[in-house]
């Protein structure tokens, strides 16, 4: 038998990290976008870098092929970065791409064939209506899903109903996720929407008035979720504010071996934990409230660090819908196994509360440009390791292990990172 | 029983016969939906075909506003929604299937651990001739 336990055989750290803003932009392309988080992460590099020092890249796209019928961006993101002729090789694990893209530069380095590589990732989806993104997502669910009629929300509305079933959860608890995220998104200046669910309820009764129209009289913001008309059906239980947009956006981190970290920065960030998993699709998962490929990353990501889940001060976690949060921080092992709506509720996951949740807004708020999630969220991380998160700083608290979680599909993919600032 | 592979295109000529098949392990008596080729609890890939009883009970349902093209064909939108589910068989694995039946309206009418029958969804013509598995409460 394999032994169990992995190892990375030289230390990576993270030295510098970029992103652009997420959002829906007409007048901007992929290259436009990875040259905002390019731009960025050349700017964080605290002692200054030369590009030219990059050895390899890998760039995370799920499916510009589908959404604007362009394939193989190593080479384009490549050039616009003046890496090329050097080695870009692009990664596709859906949703989850980029952080594959960053544990292949870990594994790069780790083995001793590079010291300095980029890691990044990019989507373009808003050139697509709704119904066109929907079907190039649901590209990405399992043959047998796509054939009984699933979309993506259709599989997380499956899950939620499940979780319903054996918990006794119900709709109210997944919208504490969902006010939990809008309440952490005015604070993160480059997310896709910043505002709050009551900004957006008095938006929605100032636009009503405007037309002349009843005023809806929402006592509280669940009350307004519960309203189909602020709130509509997208896959029952999932409702619009259930699921994450549709962005565009990328991200990238700087990686380099820890010998030579810090003469790129006195802060460097530590990547101490990797694992990643693999999963079936529902009919064949053994548990229709958990992912497998979650189990497996983080008993290989915990393994790996000698850390606990006890030791993880935040994380952000792929939030696509609501559900999936949910299910993502009782699999991770920060809440025990139908614990985790309860924490919820009482606010353990808000930015004060005991263990964080998605501080830049999630992918609800913030966007989900899905080839960028992954090396976005290290991007989190990286600023509130660092104390640079800005108004969205995790208060009262020093921060020195974060983690992240990025699940590709329906959870055919995921993976889990553990972070560490010395 | 006829020796077709155990593979995903014999399970849906199955389906347009309107049988319900498995793969079932010779060896340790394991039963796969769709077929599998290789039994994952004993690794044997002696398998021989086996036809479902079609009963089983509902485990986890949506009831999807916007759906993928072939379903806004057959004319589901957002007034319009259907239901899809998970179905835990009589036999002990799980299928995704199209739930018919129920009203993807009202979907809080709809009860997990409801008593389900297989059904044949047989759409379109000639190349475009397909069949979905579904079910329907007993
Ligand atoms: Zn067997």
């Amino acid at each position: 038998m394999m032994s169990g336990k992995r190892k990375i055989g030289r230390g990576v750290a993270i030295v510098g990290a970029g992103m652009s803003n997420f959002g829906m932009f007409p007048d901007k392309d992929s290259k436009d976008l990875f040259a905002e988080a390019f731009s960025e992460m050349l700017a964080s590099v605290d002692k200054g870098f030369d590009p030219a020092d990059i050895q390899a890249a890998w760039i995370g796209n799920f499916s510009n092929d589908f959404f604007v019928h362009q394939a193989h961006w190593g080479p384009i993101i490549a050039d616009l970065t003046g890496i090329v002729p050097r080695a870009v090789t692009r990664t596709e694990g859906a949703c989850a791409s980029s952080t594959l893209a960053m544990r292949d530069g870990l594994m790069a380095i780790a083995s001793g064939m590079y010291d300095i590589v980029l890691a990044g990732g990019v989507e373009e989806m808003s050139k697509c209506t709704t119904e066109e993104v929907t079907e190039g997502l649901a590209l990405a669910t399992s043959p047998y899903e796509g054939e009984a009629g699933y979309t993506f929300p259709g599989v997380f509305g499956a899950l939620a109903t499940a979780y319903f079933h054996k918990y006794g959860a119900g709709r109210e608890h997944l919208m504490n996720i969902t006010i939990k995220s809008h309440e952490n998104a005015p604070l993160n200046p480059k997310g896709q929407f910043k505002q709050t669910i009551r900004d957006l309820m008095e938006a929605r009764k100032a636009k009503a008035a405007k037309k002349g129209e009843q005023v809806p009289d929402w006592a509280d913001e669940k009350e307004a979720l519960f309203d189909p008309r602020f709130n509509p059906p997208v896959a029952w239980p999932m409702h619009l504010y259930d699921c994450c947009p549709i962005s565009d956006g990328a991200s990238c981190i700087l990686m380099v071996a820890e010998e030579l970290a810090k003469s790129f920065t006195d802060n460097p960030i530590y990547i101490v934990g990797f694992g990643q998993g693999s999963g079936r699709g529902l009919h064949a998962c053994p548990s229709l409230t958990s992912f497998e490929a979650n189990k497996q990353a983080a008993a290989e990501a915990y393994g790996m660090s000698g850390l606990t889940p006890k030791d993880v001060q935040f994380a952000e976690v792929h939030d696509c819908f609501s559900i999936a949060e949910l299910i993502h921080i009782e699999d991770l092992g920060f809440f025990g196994e139908g614990e985790g709506y309860k924490a919820v509720a009482e606010g353990e996951t808000r930015r004060e509360g005991r263990m964080p949740i998605n501080t830049s807004g999630g992918l609800k708020c913030k966007g989900h440009p899905v080839g960028a999630t992954g090396t976005a969220q290290m991007y989190e991380v990286w600023k509130q390791l660092r104390g640079e998160a800005g108004e969205r700083q995790i208060p009262g608290r020093d921060l020195y292990i974060g983690a992240t979680q990025n699940l590709g599909g329906t959870g055919g993919t995921c993976t889990f990172t553990i972070f560490e600032r010395r | 029983m006829e020796e077709r592979p155990f593979s995903d295109i014999s399970y849906r000529k199955y389906l347009d016969e309107d049988k319900f098949m498995g793969s079932r392990c010779r060896k340790c008596g394991q039963i796969y939906v769709p077929p599998r080729r290789f039994c994952l609890e004993c690794r044997s890939e002696d398998m021989e075909w086996h036809e479902l009883k079609g009963e089983g009970e509902l485990a986890a349902y949506t009831c999807i506003s916007i759906g993928p093209s072939f379903m806004i064909e057959e004319g589901y939108d957002r007034k319009n929604p259907y239901c899809t589910g998970v179905v835990t068989l009589a036999e002990g694995p799980r299928m995704v299937a199209r739930i018919e039946g129920v009203d993807a309206r009202d979907p809080e009418s709809i009860k997990i651990g409801t008593p389900m029958k297989v059904e044949f969804l047989h759409r379109g013509e000639g190349d475009k001739a397909r069949t979905f598995l579904a079910f329907r409460p007993l």
